[in-house]
């Protein structure tokens, strides 16, 4: 009887236990008594960052021990991050984050520390660091790296088609406004049974991209629907789809296999994409990148390091992102990755325009990429709520020239009903 | 009193103690034995569901957090969007296009792997492999083979001289193309819940039958199936409850998640997740909460309506072998 009694307790307690350890978190990594401490770092993609690179700087600071958390997807890295911001624990010291949202992130700007010093003063191009400053004047992101935009053709089907190959003349071809870009694409697909771009999708993404105000005003007032500009662009893009798209939507697979089987002959390349492309294609032998941009420049895409408030560690993460963004190490992430780097130091320094890549041509992509950054003039304005309203007008392109399933008319409608949904 | 009166009078107290202890024992231990259980389901289970609830009916930011109470407004809002209908019609029409082929399918593998087979075991695991296989790899790996330009089964219809089909921009062919995933992970392991009920059947009635000259086709309507009810009707709830719920394979089918352009493949559990997570909803909890709170009523009365359809069953099948 007492034996059973004793078992009893202790299933009770066993359940208890273990009903306990269910709700408990995990314990927070901190520093030691010595003063060691452990820094994290959550990236996604790419961002160059290597062993080697974070054991430079351990040997610098044998205090700091580093780890590094990768996320597949900045979509995976953007849930992480809001669902335990607003949880108030467990996220990295210093965490990365994508221009796409990082407007709607801007919000919640108390929720992280202020970085502003004096060492870090005027390190990046004006509109990079405006755009992480925020309401407050205070500085929450050290700006990694920038997308600024170039064409990448195939010099192959290019030539195949009676256009000149090399990257000069092309550059000199497509230099003009959009309405050039598609003329000269009109002259391709007439010789060719390639598509002349990748996808109506992208294109409008790169004709915004080089607007100032587009889906929302500066007052914050949503104008997507009545925005002239919008709407233009809309029509331009679907207006050159039946004849210039390869009806191909953006990160699907079979936009990836259309790189591989050559179902398009250009493609609007941001400095991060060399990468994929080189990934996507690697047998095709024609890729080239030319010093140009329809319309002048554009960027797309970028990153930033921010250190949530919620770290235990503030101090030394955020001397180690001062570390991480600085010139030098930025450049080393350019080399390896095509992360073109956002600071002001080295966009025309030797070590960045002597930079080349074998694969496509052994094209100079420092050199470009760095009179492309250069060109960009518009830093286009996005808030809180520019990814829904994108997504929606991405969608509303691509049931036109991807689904085939409405008109441009009809999507247009369903677009400005998805606005009034998004409230 | 002497001392020995003393120590009598505490022996005494202590065997009363002693049983009022083996009575609470009697009447106290089947509870704590079965609470493990219902203590686990409070916290993983019944607590999500209650705050879920409280969430609801408020203006609740995954960052922001809690904020001013609205009532039925985030029900409201849920109900009043064109997205959350299509993406039940798209659950309903997946489950129905995965549930039923799934389930007759899993019959008749049952009804082979029961047959005297050669290598046995080896066809009764072959059947489990693609259980086992991540439903994420799944997901990747038909996605591809269903891509529109450069997919697989598109090439092998165009060798064969028919036009390729919009997987990924149709409605009915994504809903068929994500059911052929779900169908791939699930049959085998339901038609060994299958073979094991067939086991279980006496083999007297074969015998029977056989000696009446029934043959095999008549044997298993009239002898199989009718035994096999109570296990059908186990399957054909998990597969309701789990048909209802699907995310992974529609979530996969491409990278953004959004369930396509026209939300040709929207599910309901994506829309909860793209509302309170996703980029496009903007982290609102409390839309995300509501809408998660009508699909746990949807499937309330999925189940009440099978319910029903169990004890229908049940009561006509009297020949069910008991």
């Amino acid at each position: 009887m007492r034996l059973s009694r004793r078992t009893t307790a202790a299933a009770v307690t066993g359940a208890v236990v273990f009903a306990l350890a269910a709700t408990g978190c995990s314990s927070t990594s901190g520093g030691d008594a010595d003063g060691k401490v452990t820094l994290t770092v959550a990236t996604f993609n790419d961002f160059g960052y290597t062993d080697e690179l974070f054991a430079a700087y351990e040997k610098e600071n044998p205090n700091v021990t580093i780890k590094q958390n990768k996320a597949a997807t900045s979509d995976d890295a953007r849930a992480n991050y809001f669902t335990k911001l607003g949880a108030g624990s467990g996220l990295a010291d210093i965490e990365a984050v994508e221009i796409d949202w990082f407007a709607e992130l801007m919000q919640y700007s108390d929720k992280l520390t202020d970085l502003s010093s004096s060492d870090v003063e005027g390190r990046w191009l004006d509109w990079k660091e405006a755009a992480a400053t925020d309401s407050d004047g205070r500085l929450i992101a050290y700006g990694t790296d920038i997308g600024p935009e170039a064409i990448c053709y195939r010099s192959d089907m290019f030539a195949a088609a009676g256009l000149p190959t090399d990257r000069e003349e092309v550059a000199t071809l497509l230099t003009g406004d959009w309405d050039n870009y598609f003329a000269v694409g009109k002259q391709f697909t007439a010789a060719s049974d390639a598509a002349w771009f990748d996808g109506s999708g992208s294109m409008l993404q790169g004709i915004l991209n080089q607007e100032e105000e587009t889906l929302e005003a500066k007052d914050g007032k949503v104008i997507a629907t009545t925005n002239p500009v919008v709407k233009d662009a809309y029509e331009q893009v679907l207006d050159a789809s039946p004849e210039l798209s390869a009806h191909l939507k953006t990160w699907t697979d079979d936009w990836n296999a259309g790189f591989a089987n050559g179902a398009f002959a250009t493609v609007l390349c941001p400095s991060w994409f060399l990468g994929n492309i080189e990934g996507l294609s690697p047998d095709v032998t024609g890729w080239d990148v030319a010093n140009v941009f329809p319309g002048g420049g554009g960027n797309w895409g970028g990153s930033y390091l921010t250190v949530p408030a919620q770290g235990a560690h503030a101090k030394e993460a955020q001397k180690l992102a001062a570390w991480l963004t600085a010139p030098e190490q930025q450049l080393k992430s350019f080399v390896k990755t095509g992360n073109f780097p956002s600071q002001l130091d080295i966009q025309d320094s030797d070590e960045l325009t002597s930079v080349t890549r074998p694969y496509f041509n052994d094209a100079p992509t420092g050199k470009i990429y760095a009179d492309r950054a250069a060109a960009i003039s518009v830093a286009p304005f996005k808030s809180a709520k520019y990814f829904p309203i994108m997504s929606s007008l991405q969608d509303a392109v691509n049931r036109v020239d991807v689904d085939k399933t409405q008109n441009a008319d009809d999507s247009w409608k369903q677009f400005e009903a998805d606005v009034k949904a998004l409230g | 009193m002497t001392a020995t009166a003393l120590a009598d009078e505490r022996l005494v107290k202590r065997i009363a103690f002693g049983n009022r202890l083996s009575h609470w024992d009697f009447k106290l231990s089947p509870y704590l034995y079965v609470s493990p259980f219902f203590i686990l389901f409070a916290i993983t289970g019944l607590f999500p569901i209650v705050y879920t609830a409280y969430v609801s009916v408020f203006d609740w930011h995954i960052i922001g957090g809690q904020g001013d109470f609205v009532g039925m407004g985030n029900f409201e809002w849920v109900l009043g969007q064109e997205k959350f209908w299509i993406s039940l019609r798209n659950s309903f029409s997946i489950f129905l296009l995965s549930a039923i082929p799934q389930v007759i399918l899993a019959l008749v593998i049952a009804a082979v792997l029961s047959q005297n087979l050669r290598a046995k075991t080896f066809w009764r695991m072959g059947v489990l492999v693609p259980y086992v296989v991540a439903p994420v790899a799944v997901a990747l790996i038909f996605s591809n083979m269903f891509g529109d330009q450069y997919g697989l089964i598109n090439n092998l219809l165009g060798a064969v001289g028919l036009d390729p089909v919009g997987w990924h921009s149709q409605v009915v062919p994504s809903h068929l193309a994500i059911a052929t995933m779900v169908n791939f992970r699930w049959t085998g392991y339901n038609a060994l819940i299958f073979l094991a009920a067939m086991q279980a059947i006496p083999r007297d009635y074969y015998e029977a039958a056989m000696l009446d000259g029934a043959s095999k086709v008549r044997q298993f309507f009239s002898i199989t199936i009718p035994s096999l009810r109570p296990t059908l009707i186990f399957v054909i709830i998990t597969s309701t409850i789990g048909g209802l719920q699907i995310f992974d394979e529609p979530r996969m089918y491409d990278t953004t998640g959004a369930g396509g352009s026209n939300a040709q493949w929207l599910t309901i559990t994506m829309f909860i997740y793209n509302q309170g997570f996703g980029q496009t909803g903007g982290g609102q909890f409390g839309h995300a909460a509501a809408a998660a709170w009508l699909l746990f009523l949807i499937i309330i009365v999925v189940g009440l309506i099978n319910l029903a359809a169990t004890r229908a069953i049940a009561s006509a099948g009297t020949r069910s072998g008991k």
